[in-house]
């Protein structure tokens, strides 16, 4: 038998298990080398820890009606609630709630988004590729490298063009990354011109098949205005290497004011300011988001009227990942010598300065008129009173940000949803929950549909099974405001 | 009773959640409530003990079946057995192909013994075992994907229709797959006759030697496997529409044959957004509808 498979002792069928892989349960599962149980969701259940409600039936008394629902603690939310059609009748939920004495009303919908996508933050200082650059699932198009951000790559996938605009295999191959992404998967994409990188939801990205570390914590130039003092009189001369901005330590302006001597360092590429080079490389994935191995090929000979023999040379990347430490020769050149122990400490706090490096997935997508036409016979009054903070709008319980101006086209980041809240249609579209909250007059106001408001109890007893899952900690609660949230 | 198996009346009141290791089922019966109750009574007595009994034979039950074949003793075995004995001279085929739909049939079995519904279902992970009375119906919706919740479309069953048995697979379900099909859903007249034909006809939808298609041995994946060193298939990459119709039109020789023989009603095979229907399903009786974009709200 193969030794790294575990032999699960949960049931009689005694699976053997390998690793990243699950039982004929599905419910075990082998991670890296332990025995785990995973399992699904869909009502929040704001008591932490009350546990499943397995009832022992053949105990239970005939009359129980099956009601597990308290009031205000519970939320109920659109995944798996279905849509409707046509677009004038009521969503399918809408849910009566008392908070804090105030009846509450929720809107429960799936909504179809034909336009919807995902923007995708991937904290590194790698070249991932060129701005523009389409981005590939399956080798068809499904979005593009967007802008740099600070340590960070945007990516942009989905969209309706590539949904529906292109051929059939377009469409699906994009519905799909989308729909991995958003569930949490991991998903491979491949970059025209660039790198291939596996992005998955609050996971670190492989770039090229190396996984990424650490983000750095500023550009070169920042990197030496902040070590500047911790590394004067234990070295001579420092140059932190960045794809952005390289920084060299004596003409700094940080360097200028402590009084570091110049040292006749010459570096290739194009000064930005004093102590600041743009372009030492080619962008890449090694030193600081270059292409470079040896980090001396970025120096030029160093000026004989102004260096030393034994000037102390350190020369680091942007997250410490890469550092190498010289001394100059009689004849002026660098040899690499041990880092000496007192700068050790100085290249140690630049790497643990730099965070985790992490992909960040949000979902962006678009409530259009047949949508906000579930919750009121007079859709733009939704979204008047979204815009006036009178109605919450929630994704899957989860909190959204909801871009200013016409329509309500909002942004979720999907680590705060449960998993796999996200569907697909073969249109091909995706399917989102969400979920407006408000209170119950302001509902009757807008031209809601009263009369199918029902009370939270009642959905206990209809005809879907619900499944109850406890709402994340660092959500606010969707039936709360922002300040009652905060104190608790 | 063992302490594993997990009894519990599902939150909405109504259905009765039925789990023990990799058995999962939903249960629901309908008729005046001291009959659902009865039956749920039994449900859970009848439970209780079916992986024990499953497991002591397990052995057995991963072994390929031949006609000669000796028969288990457990009922649940019995039934796995029979249900898989129509293929074991032309096909590789071990009775656990069927274990889904052989205990929802029993768990419905003894239901329907000690009380009186008029409408049940055991849903064992998608594979179904109906009780349906006069004038009554089913609506059972279908889903391309099993990893993913989206309907591709519904069948109305009614009482008079000779269906009891439902049952899909195919390479993305829990169980592994030697074809390639996303999923073949099979209408039988009982639920493990079902999930042993929707195994062999979702083999059969297969284009042998593809390089776009990913097999491993199944062993490599679960040690234990009663597929033992056969290739199963982890992925599938597009493929043109020539091949989806050569590889569904090898599922559909092998579907076709079986509704001719009378081991299945009908079969909705499905390989990359195309679909194939055999037998009843695709006549009028049996109405499928598209769920297509009209029927759901657009953002």
């Amino acid at each position: 038998m193969a030794d790294d498979a575990i032999r699960c002792d949960a049931c009689p069928v005694l699976c053997y298990i390998k690793p990243g892989r699950t039982g004929s349960c599905d419910r075990y599962g082998n991670q890296a080398g332990k025995l785990v149980r995973l399992d699904p969701h869909v009502v929040l259940d704001r008591a932490l820890e009350r546990g499943q409600p397995v009832v022992p039936f053949l105990e239970r008394s005939n009359d129980w009606d099956g009601s597990l629902m308290s009031h205000g603690e519970t939320f109920v939310t659109a995944i798996g609630a279905g849509t409707t059609y046509p677009d004038y009748k009521p969503a399918p939920f809408i849910i009566s709630s008392q908070v804090e004495g105030v009846d509450m009303v929720t809107v429960v919908t799936e909504g179809i988004f034909s336009y919807c996508g995902v923007k995708v933050k991937i904290d590194t200082d790698r070249h991932l590729g060129p701005e523009c650059s389409a981005i590939r699932s399956e080798g068809e198009a499904i979005g593009h490298v967007t802008t740099s951000e600070y340590g960070s790559q945007m990516l942009s996938l989905g969209g309706v063009r590539h949904l529906t605009g292109g051929s059939r295999h377009e469409g699906s191959a994009t519905c799909d990354a989308l729909l991995n992404l958003c569930n949490g998967n991991a998903v491979e994409l491949k970059i025209d011109n660039g790198a291939k990188v596996t992005v998955q939801a609050g996971k670190p990205p492989v770039v090229d098949g190396a996984q990424e570390e650490r983000m750095r914590v500023g550009c070169g130039s920042a990197t030496i205005g902040m070590f500047a003092k911790q590394w004067f009189g234990k070295v001579d001369e420092v140059v932190v290497v960045d794809d952005h901005i390289t920084g060299v330590l004596s003409e700094h302006q940080a360097g200028k004011l402590l009084g570091v001597p110049e040292t006749g360092i010459k570096l290739k590429g194009r000064r930005s300011t004093p102590g600041r080079y743009f372009q030492v490389a080619e962008p890449g994935t090694s030193w600081g988001g270059t292409n470079i191995e040896d980090p001396l090929s970025i120096l030029g000979k160093f000026n004989a009227k102004k260096a030393w023999p034994g000037l102390r040379l350190l020369m680091v990347s942007t997250t410490g990942e890469h550092y190498a430490y010289f001394e100059l020769a009689e004849d002026l050149k660098p040899h690499e010598a041990e880092l000496p122990a007192n700068l050790r400490e100085s290249v140690a706090r630049i790497k643990e300065n730099c965070e985790p490096a992490l992909c960040t997935v949000l979902f962006m997508g678009g409530a259009g008129g047949s949508l906000r036409a579930g919750v009121t016979e007079n859709p733009v009054k939704l979204t008047h009173s979204v815009r006036g903070s009178l109605t919450r709008v929630t994704c899957g319980g989860a909190p959204v940000y909801v871009w200013p101006g016409g329509g309500i086209t909002f942004m979720v980041d999907v680590a705060r949803m449960p998993r796999n809240a996200f569907g697909y249609v073969p249109t091909p579209a995706l399917v989102a929950p969400i979920e407006f909250t408000l209170k119950l007059a302001d509902y009757g106001a807008l031209g809601g549909y009263v009369e199918s408001v029902r009370p939270l109890s009642s959905i206990a007893a209809t005809e879907d099974g619900r499944k109850r899952v406890n709402a994340m900690p660092d959500n606010p609660w969707p039936l709360e405001s922002a300040e009652v949230s905060k104190k608790k | 009773m063992n302490q594993r198996a997990q009894i519990r009346r599902l939150d909405d009141g109504r259905r009765l959640h039925l789990h023990d290791g990799p058995i999962d089922l939903i249960v629901e019966a309908f008729g005046p409530r001291r009959e659902v109750e009865a039956a749920y009574r039994a449900a859970s007595e009848r439970f209780a003990t079916v992986l024990d009994e499953l497991c002591t034979e397990l052995s057995f039950l991963r072994r390929a079946c031949s006609p000669e074949t000796e028969w288990p003793q457990g009922a649940v075995a019995r039934r796995m057995t029979a249900a898989v004995m129509p293929y074991s001279a032309e096909y590789f085929i071990t009775p656990m192909a069927a274990v889904a739909g052989a205990v929802a049939e029993e768990i419905l079995a003894s239901m329907i013994s000690s009380a009186d519904l008029s409408r049940a279902y055991v849903n064992n992970g998608g594979d179904i075992a109906l009780h349906l009375t006069a004038d009554e119906t089913f609506v059972v919706g279908m889903v391309e994907r099993p990893d993913r919740p989206s309907l591709f479309g519904t069948a109305t069953l009614a009482s008079h229709h000779p269906v009891r048995g439902i049952a899909t697979s195919g390479w993305r379900g829990r169980s592994f797959s030697l074809g390639i099909a996303d999923a073949v859903t099979v209408l039988a007249d009982r639920a493990a006759a079902a999930d042993a034909a929707a195994t062999i006809i979702a083999n059969a939808v297969d284009l042998p030697g593809h390089p776009a298609i990913t097999r491993i041995p199944a062993r490599e994946l679960a040690p234990d496997s009663d597929l033992g060193e056969r290739l199963v298939t982890q992925a599938v990459a597009k493929l043109t529409d020539a091949e989806v119709h050569e590889a569904l039109a090898a599922g559909m020789r092998t579907a076709e044959c079986l509704v001719r023989i009378g081991l299945i009603r009908s079969a909705a095979l499905t390989l990359q957004g195309d679909v194939r229907i055999a037998g009843e399903l695709r006549d009028s009786n049996l109405v499928t509808n598209r769920v297509d974009e009209r029927n759901l709200v657009h953002a």
